[in-house]
């Protein structure tokens, strides 16, 4: 029972940033009709934007007063945060500590920037061409980006830790009557998974009570109809595509604690996402967040040791094996709606 | 002759002349000279260029013709290699047993991946083709490892059985005892050419695998097959089926990868996981609308031009590059360095990624397109300006 | 006799009823033209015969035989081609390799694997292909791009497609939608031409009165799924169940 649940919350984290990515990608293709091989680059540079504010935090430059003498003798210059400098001792040493919740600020609109460009720059121009071009071009992007990313921060995983106060784990086990250390749980996965209910129900909420959400929704149903209304569901479409990026972005930022982050992060969360979206439903949001937690504590169940004994190596393909199945049988995903890319 | 008609004829002349000149048209420079690194006559180059050739020219059957994307065909390359090593390994170094059992095992392996991709199409066939070669390839990395030898890959030893091989022979992969790496080298002045059985071999199983996708083009099922991209509707309601025919394409090009990934590991015989990994399958849709989609000489072309810069690109690095800038002022020497830097050695992915974005965007018909376009052109200004010079020809 | 029978076919869209207990009988070699307004559903019944769609009750034979649970393919196998609303023909290829695959169906079947031959040495269809041509009229064409030609002759490009498999049952689904009236009467010639060559069933749906009446021999009125009337074109006229969903319908439109 105790295993079943840790197993269960393990699958929540992994099922999270399946669902974030899974989700942004759903947006994509269900408003632009785009099939975007570059989401997973996008997730990983919201990885790098951790990486990269905690690095700037880090910056210091050498004290000019010795603190003493090193064993040779010389003078001993100290390292000095520049962050302290400016910000002062306490405060300096905080935002360093929390310098990966405060990539957030940071990473918001810098997702929402590539989001932009991508679209305006890129994707705009392969509406109109077929399914297969979208693929490739998108393909050679990622890889673009991947590269990018591995010229300025090498290809090793860069550890990116979560705030102090996050570190600890949280004994689940005692809260439920079951022994001590039965069911610990890192408390950053916890907030990873309450942070991404918060930005999914901010989704859903915003397609749903706004009216920019309702064009969107529209669109997303028949985008012709809407187009003749005189509304121009292009620019808003612009918009979907960055906020698509945010949400797939910001699920990297916060990912960077629990997996340290290398540049091909993007690719190997991003196979999974297209079958997590297959598997939902292409073109249905709520499947696509579905999915993503299905899938996400089926592959934590499959990688317990009771299981693999049964059935070796299986967590390593469980999400493909029930994909494939999903897809033989119920064509449409999980809660797919008939029409959306049948042909 | 040979069933084809004069063109094709022509062309397949010229691919075979390439081919079996290879050795000394691609090693233009002397040995001893600054730019022999730009040479490419040497047999591991070579073979690469012919082996991936036969991958790119499987693979043109089907998404060429067919138009469907796969994105897992470096599945059954992979499994070619491992089954060419398993042959090996016990049966006999004799490289046919090997190659034909490759062939053999990713066509059977393609019949059921394709059987139940195919059932959908589009972006659901290109996602479950990525999925299944996904997974074979976290398969072959973990729980197979008995099979597959995991990480460290499938390699031969001394204490293979080899049933079929006596005690005298060889070691090494072979064919009736001409092993694959033994070459003559003839120096002619100061120029050096290699002529390896390996490569040989590979070039020989080429021009097959390319005489073969000739005919496959010209036949009423590769038009079957072009009309699948065309209009699949049209296409049920004139009373044909177009399930068999895709299954058809997506096994030849499946054979074709096995075939490859035989030959990879007749050549040295080893076999790893990382060969079916996704970004394989990547290369080899890179390589086939590079050359041109659906054109014959295409993948051809694609597969080695994109291996040739590979290997150069991977050579250069900054002492090189000091070296090819050094007539400039420093300051603007370094400025260029800096700038191609990133593109060079390490950095090719990045390169192959942006010529891949390159390629969709601006020349979607790829490299023969691209001549043809260049052609045309030529031929244009020849008529504008009426000239007599009716002898040259336009750069192919 | 009949060559197409259907029997008591429905078909239900969710709550809709686009088919309702829908009867109509085909008299083989004869033009047989229905029509009715916008929704009433001609196209849910063409679909039903051809294997689109599978009807929820009834039967849909054809020279005898049930149609029902075949898939496209096989329906065309058996005798029934179908003329698209928007002309569906092989965009990508040249005329005559559009022309050729019909051939290549009729004499090899729902699927071949003949890969090795190459198809100017298959005569008998390369020469079948060229009559075809000719005879449609677009011989001229031969090397053109299909997708570059002009919508009427697409039109007659999958006309002639269509007869190249000498189906014993011709569908048209509105054949002359969006065509200027020159071309109108052009594919009303062309179709009656056909008519005359050869013995050959033609089943039309058409919104056209000047179509129908210039083509039809019998006439079926379908409105709301069901069949309110069937008769000669020369009846139907001035029939008055029929003018009043004609009215009904130009009422909506205007």
């Amino acid at each position: 029972m105790d295993a079943i649940l840790l197993q269960l919350l393990n699958g929540l984290d992994k099922g999270s940033a399946y669902a974030l990515i899974a989700l942004g990608l759903t947006l994509i293709f269900g408003t632009l009709g785009v099939v975007n091989f570059a989401h997973g680059a996008i997730f990983m540079i919201g990885a790098f934007c951790a990486v990269t504010l905690s690095k700037i935090f880090s910056l210091s430059h050498l004290a000019s007063e010795p603190s003493g003498t090193d064993f040779l003798g010389k003078p001993k210059y100290d390292d000095v945060l520049y962050i302290k400098e400016w910000f002062g001792e306490s405060a300096g040493a905080w935002m360093l500590d929390w310098s990966v919740p405060l990539s957030i600020l940071f990473a918001i609109p810098v997702m929402i920037a590539i989001g932009f460009i991508m679209e305006r720059g890129l994707i705009k121009h392969f509406y109109k061409r077929p399914h297969a071009d979208q693929i490739l071009v998108t393909f050679g992007l990622a890889i673009v980006l991947q590269e990018v990313i591995k010229y300025f921060y090498g290809a090793n995983p860069i550890p990116t830790a979560a705030p102090e106060a996050f570190r600890g784990s949280f004994d689940f086990g005692v809260l439920l009557g079951f022994d001590p250390n039965a069911i610990i749980y890192p408390y950053w996965r916890l907030i990873y998974f309450a942070f991404s209910a918060v930005i999914i129900g901010g989704v859903f909420a915003f397609l749903q009570f706004t009216t920019f959400g309702m064009v969107v929704r529209a669109g997303m149903a028949d985008r012709e109809t809407v187009g003749l209304l005189g509304i121009n569901i292009d620019k808003r479409f612009t918009i979907m595509f960055g906020i698509a990026a945010a949400v797939a972005g910001l699920a990297g930022v916060m990912y960077a604690p629990i997996n340290s982050p290398n540049y091909h992060m993007g690719m190997d969360f991003l196979v999974l996402s297209f079958v997590v979206v297959v598997v939902g439903g292409m073109g249905s949001l709520p499947g696509a967040v579905l999915a993503g937690f299905l899938l996400g504590i089926l592959e934590s169940f499959a990688s317990m040791n009771e299981v693999k004994n049964i059935l070796p190596g299986i967590d390593q393909i469980i999400i493909y094996v029930v994909a494939i199945i999903i897809l033989l049988t119920r064509p449409r995903g999980l809660m797919g709606r008939k029409g959306v890319m049948e042909e | 002759m040979l069933g084809l008609n004069k063109k094709d004829l022509g062309v397949l002349l010229l691919v075979a002349l390439l081919a079996m000149a290879a050795p000394i048209l691609l090693n233009p420079f002397p040995a001893d000279s600054g730019m022999a690194q730009f040479n490419a006559g040497y047999p591991d180059l070579m073979q690469r260029f012919v082996i991936f050739g036969i991958f790119a020219i499987g693979y043109n059957i089907l998404f060429g013709l067919t138009g469907y994307l796969s994105f897992g065909h470096a599945a059954f390359l992979g499994v070619g290699s491992y089954s060419a090593v398993w042959m090996m390994k016990l049966l006999s170094m004799n490289v046919i047993p090997a190659i034909l059992l490759s062939v053999i095992v990713a066509g059977l392996f393609s019949v059921v991946i394709g059987y139940v991709s195919l059932r959908r199409s589009g972006i659901y066939f290109s996602i479950l083709t990525l999925a299944f070669a996904q997974m074979s390839f976290n398969l072959a990395y973990s729980v197979l490892t008995p099979i597959t030898n995991g990480e460290t890959g499938l390699q031969i030893s001394l204490s293979d059985p080899r049933i079929l091989d006596g005690a005298n022979a060889p070691s090494y992969p072979n064919l009736f005892g001409a092993q694959m790496n033994s070459a003559a080298t003839i120096d002619v002045g100061s120029w050096s050419f290699t002529f390896s059985v390996g490569y040989y071999l590979c070039a020989l199983l080429m021009l097959v695998a390319f005489y073969i996708s000739i005919r496959i083009f010209r036949s009423p099922f590769g038009l079957m097959l072009r009309a699948v991209k065309s209009n699949q509707q049209r296409m049920n309601y004139t009373g044909l089926n177009t399930k068999p025919y895709t299954l058809a394409a997506f096994v030849i090009s499946g054979m074709y990868a096995g075939l490859a990934g035989g030959l990879l590991a007749a050549m040295d015989p080893l076999a790893g996981a990382e060969r079916m990994q996704w970004t394989a399958s990547g290369e080899v849709v890179l390589m086939t609308i590079l050359g041109g989609a659906g054109t014959l000489l295409g993948p051809v072309l694609g597969a080695g031009f994109i291996k040739y810069f590979e290997n150069i690109f991977s050579k250069i690095n900054d002492n090189v590059l000091h070296g090819w800038f050094s007539f400039m002022p420093d300051g603007i020497e370094d400025f260029i360095i800096t700038i191609i830097h990133p593109f060079v050695g390490k950095g090719w992915h990045l390169t192959l990624g942006l010529l891949f974005m390159l390629v969709v965007i601006f020349l979607p018909g790829g490299l023969v397109e691209g001549g043809q376009r260049i052609g045309r052109l030529f031929r244009r200004k020849k008529a504008d300006t009426n000239t007599p010079d009716g002898t040259k020809t336009p750069a192919e | 006799m009949n060559i197409l029978e259907v029997k008591n076919v429905n078909k239900r869209f969710g709550g809709l009823q686009a088919l309702g207990n829908v009867n109509l009988n085909v008299a083989e070699n004869t033009v047989h033209a229905i029509i009715g307004p916008n929704g009433a559903g001609k196209s849910t019944l063409l679909n039903c015969l051809v294997g689109k769609l599978i009807p929820d009750t009834g039967s849909v034979m054809f020279d005898g035989r049930s149609v029902l649970g075949r898939k496209p393919y096989e329906i065309n196998q058996m005798g029934i081609s179908r003329v698209f609303q928007t002309p569906e023909i092989f965009g990508d290829l040249s005329v005559q390799e559009n022309m050729l695959i019909p051939c290549f169906a009729k004499r090899d079947g729902a699927f071949a694997l003949n890969g090795y031959g190459s198809v100017g040495s298959q005569r008998d269809v390369i020469d079948k292909a060229e009559e075809m041509l000719v005879e449609m009229k677009l011989a001229d064409k031969r090397h053109m791009h299909a997708a570059s030609m002009s919508r009427g002759d697409k039109r007659r490009l999958e006309i002639a497609m269509c007869l190249a498999q000498d189906p014993r049952l011709l569908l048209l689904d509105e054949p002359t939608a969006g065509m200027a009236r020159a071309d109108t009467n052009n594919t009303i010639d062309l179709l009656k031409q056909i008519k005359e060559e050869r013995d050959i069933t033609i089943a039309i749906i058409e919104h056209d009165m000047h179509v129908v009446f210039s083509l039809a021999e019998r006439i079926t009125v379908l409105a709301q799924g069901t069949p309110l009337v069937e008769d000669t074109p020369d009846n139907i006229k001035g029939h008055p169940k029929v003018r009043e969903a004609y009215l009904g319908e130009s009422q909506d439109a205007a």
